[in-house]
């Protein structure tokens, strides 16, 4: 019996992949196992290699596996491409339509099912999917009522005979490679999962989910990828709660859109990713220098300029940080898991009005895209804060404005929205003073800049540092962002193995730095290694710049548009050690 | 109810003496008076250049945004709170050039906002450079052998992007223009004025003097029905643009607000945040 298993569909984009992807892992997810998803998939719609690959474990995972134990194969292609990763003894499961071969120097076992002419001759090769799907769910010797049950709900608007002739699919495909086999096959028995029901979903739809909780109503975005999603899921969502969706004419009306409707007191955010979030620039300046709440996610991407639009990256780190011109206050938080995705945005929500800053969610197309198991989310944990938003306003004398910008000890002053009487005040993203009318007094500015400024000194944000730290003093500190944590997890536990002594922290705040917090781990690992998806080492250099120890801190860096593998981090760990 | 008055503030504008901003300064503040708002109820987002100031001296909520956005911040504002009048204003170089995408989505998107654009055919603030409603072989800082671009219709886009009300008047005729804006604020959807301002500092071209030559009242033809579109779009053409006066209402169409699925006639803003306990588990489920 194994407690974990990989298995991964390959074939032509419109092919289906998708979707027995799909069916395959909530039909597990029916049993109680955890998953961890990954596409790898192209910036088109039909043809070129896609593919999908789920981790299954009886325990929680958090990251892709190095290797892979069974391949569903729609062409040889999928098969030259991924047998790589299949680990001795593996199984490829392939149509016989196409003559498949096992490369050579691969030791992995083929069954060649009919997988086209079978759907055909239930009347249309669309149902390969199921053939496929039910072919390798049988050699797993998982019951097949479960997954009967999921293609039920996948075709059931389709109508009962779709939904049979589906099912018949399954059958027949799992009684093919039975025979073949001689019964399911006892190498990929997998352990009994716990038959709880977990939340299964991709990041972008924890985003959403935290955004309707969160009490947001409204969001304008343009669509791009890996973004669109969380437009998608709200745009299906906030009717009901009385909300909308404007899909804008590009991202720079997305986000002014986004800052009028929060001056007029709707949590209102948009999400984009690199190139929307350049053309977002001057507009979160407007909204820092407004003191307007906002919030943006950005899920990254391949960059720069249209770069790797479907892969994995971690390259806006620096965009976000410094982005704009001039000088404002702005948070930036980097959620590290799907379950930080849904917290976030009510953090997020609650930091832009608490603190009247622009705050940006950025995630990474792994964290957005990557469908895995997510813990029970607790609705008792989310309270909103709307920080010094004021419904009514004291009586003014002819000519007075409301002090919207008041000189205070924090530095945030009252807001009250369009609508209250005695609450007129104007709102310009020029130099102002306390009542919002321009000024260009010198002293004036300077208190302006300071109060603005000085807001976040005392940012309170949900785990600014995610710490696993076993260790006292360990011969290794490995830090990381987004949706690296896993693997690293993953290669620390092989490390520990080894005798080698690792901390781990994830960095979630990123901008304003933690820097104190992150300190005394700093000081007292003897080396240290950061570990991110870009070419020029943007978070160690954040790190080196606040926090200091350059001679200790090595950058694993990767930017080929892939994840981190485990055995990747565990070998470059090794070798440092 | 307010008087045009309580619609003044103590700011000075910063306009040149006898710039044609500050009678549609008056006309805004007039009108809505006229269709009974209170100061708090209504909202002016304006954009940047010397048009872009206006939020800033009409007693009213105001926001003064970025070059060419004053119409996405406007629809954001409404969305957010449809209870308030929201008026959108900047100059033509702010919504026929920075901003020409926001305003051909923003008509046919058809909020119920009114959009007054100060048009004066040149860049004023800084100095004095064409703009795309510059004549060609308009000679400015920018084109000092005059423009050798085609000059943009305002109008003609407008009813091409579907709009439900397009006027264009003149910045001398306060009493047409206030009853425009009065007008444009009373229709329900997005409504475009576009008012000939002219630059007293930097156009010697098109003068009080040359508009009062050259354009022409519809007001002349008691037969004009502003709500035949093809009409409406001969007459822009017969006259080169040069007309004032409600081109094309559209009382049919629905706005914005009225066709989102779900949107409730109660302000967003007003609404409450909270998620209930039922809500939030039948979202969740839909992830098992």
């Amino acid at each position: 019996m194994i407690s974990q298993l990989s298995w991964k569909i390959g074939g032509q984009q419109g092919e289906g992949v998708e979707s027995t992807d799909r069916i395959f892992s909530t039909a597990l997810n029916r049993l109680g196992y955890y998953l961890y998803g990954y596409r790898h998939f192209s910036s088109r719609i039909k043809g070129g290699h896609t593919n999908n690959k789920i981790r299954i474990s009886t325990k929680p995972i958090r990251a892709i596996s190095d290797d892979l134990d069974i391949l569903v194969a729609f062409d040889q292609e999928s098969i030259d491409l991924n047998a790589k990763e299949l680990r001795t003894g593996g199984v490829v499961v392939a149509d016989a339509k196409f003559n498949p071969v096992i490369p050579e120097g691969v030791d992995a076992r083929l069954f060649a099912v009919p997988i086209t002419k079978i759907a055909e001759e239930l009347g249309t090769s669309l149902m390969k999917n199921m053939v496929a799907s039910g072919a390798s769910w049988a050699l797993l010797g998982l019951p097949l009522e479960v997954f009967n049950k999921a293609v039920e709900e996948e075709f059931g608007r389709k109508g009962q005979a779709v939904v049979e002739k589906n099912i018949e699919a399954v059958k027949l495909g799992a009684e093919f490679v039975l025979e073949q086999a001689g019964g399911p096959l006892d190498a990929f028995k997998l352990e009994e999962a716990d038959g709880e029901q977990k939340l299964f979903m991709i990041g972008n739809e924890a985003i959403g989910l935290g955004c309707v909780a969160a009490g947001c109503r409204l969001m304008s975005a343009y669509p791009i990828t890996p973004a669109s999603e969380i437009m998608e899921y709200l745009i299906k969502k906030l009717p009901k709660f009385g909300g909308t969706v404007v899909q804008t004419e590009d991202e720079i009306a997305a986000v002014t859109m986004a800052i009028g409707a929060n001056y007029a007191g709707v949590r209102t955010m948009t999400a984009s990713a690199g190139p929307g979030l350049s053309l977002m620039m001057e507009a979160i300046g407007l909204a820092g220098m407004t003191e307007t709440p906002l919030v943006i996610v950005n899920t990254q991407r391949g960059g720069p300029s249209t770069g790797l639009p479907t892969k994995q990256e971690q390259s806006d780190l620096n965009a976000m940080v410094y982005g704009t011109h001039g000088e404002i206050p702005k948070i930036v938080i980097a959620p590290a898991s799907i379950e930080d995705c849904f917290y976030d945005m009510i953090e997020a929500f609650n930091l832009a009005e608490q603190y009247q800053v622009p705050v940006i969610v950025m995630t990474d197309l792994q964290l957005s895209l990557g469908k895995q198991s997510c813990d029970v989310l607790d609705l008792n944990k989310i309270q909103i804060n709307r920080g010094k938003l004021v419904t009514e306003a004291p009586e003014l004398a002819q000519h007075e404005l409301f002090k919207r910008y008041e000189f205070t000890e924090d530095g945030v002053s009252q807001r009250v929205l369009p609508g209250v009487k005695n609450g007129i005040h104007h709102v310009t993203g020029v130099e102002h003073d306390e009542t919002g009318r321009p000024s260009e007094s010198a002293a004036n500015r300077l208190r302006m800049m300071d109060k603005r400024l000085n807001k976040l000194n005392n940012l309170q944000v949900r785990e600014a540092l995610r710490v696993d730290a076993p260790h006292a003093e360990p011969e290794l500190l490995i830090i990381g962002m987004g949706s690296t944590g896993g693997t690293i997890d993953q290669a620390r536990a092989w490390l520990e193995q080894d005798g080698v002594t690792t901390n781990h922290i994830t960095v979630r705040q990123i901008h304003p730095f933690p820097t104190e917090q992150l300190f005394s781990y700093l000081q007292a690992a003897k080396k240290v290694v950061v570990l991110e998806n870009n070419a020029t080492a943007q978070l160690a250099g954040q790190i080196k710049m606040n926090v200091g120890f350059a001679d200790k801190i090595n950058s694993q860096l990767k930017y080929d548009g892939n994840p981190f593998l485990p055995s990747e981090v565990y070998q470059a760990c090794k070798e440092l050690v | 109810m307010a008087t045009f008055k309580e619609f003044r503030n103590n700011v000075k504008p910063n306009w040149c003496p006898g710039c044609g901003d500050f009678s549609i300064q008056a006309a805004i503040q007039r009108a809505a008076a006229n269709v009974g708002l209170e100061p708090e109820e209504l909202a002016v987002i304006s954009g940047i250049g010397c048009s872009g100031r206006i939020s800033g001296y009409i007693n009213a909520y105001g926001l003064h945004g970025i070059h060419g956005r004053a119409l996405p911040i406007a629809q954001g504002v409404k969305l957010a709170n449809r209870e308030l009048t929201v008026i959108a204003s900047g100059g033509d170089g702010d919504g026929f050039a920075i901003g020409m995408g926001h305003t051909v989505h923003a008509i046919r998107r058809n909020l119920n906002i009114t959009y007054i654009v100060m048009d004066n055919q040149i860049y004023g603030l800084t100095k004095g450079q064409t703009s795309p409603r510059s004549a060609e072989g308009f000679k400015t800082k920018s084109t000092p052998e005059g423009s050798i671009e085609s000059t943009l219709s305002p109008l003609e886009i407008a009813m091409s992007a579907g709009a439900t009300f397009v006027a264009q008047s003149f910045s001398s005729d306060l009493k047409q223009l206030t009853s425009l804006i009065e007008a444009g604020i009373k229709h329900e959807g997005f409504s475009l004025i576009n008012v000939f301002s002219p630059c007293v500092t930097f156009n010697k071209i098109n003068t009080y003097d040359w508009f009062k030559e050259n354009i022409v009242n519809l007001e002349q033809f008691p037969e004009y029905d502003p709500s035949n579109r093809m009409a409406a779009m001969n007459k822009i053409m017969e006259t080169e643009g040069m007309l004032t006066g409600l081109i094309y209402q559209n009382k049919q169409r629905k706005s914005y607000e009225d066709m989102i699925t779900g949107f409730q006639q109660e302000s967003l803003s007003k609404q409450d945040l909270t998620l209930s306990e039922a809500d939030f588990n039948k979202l969740v489920a839909e992830f098992k």
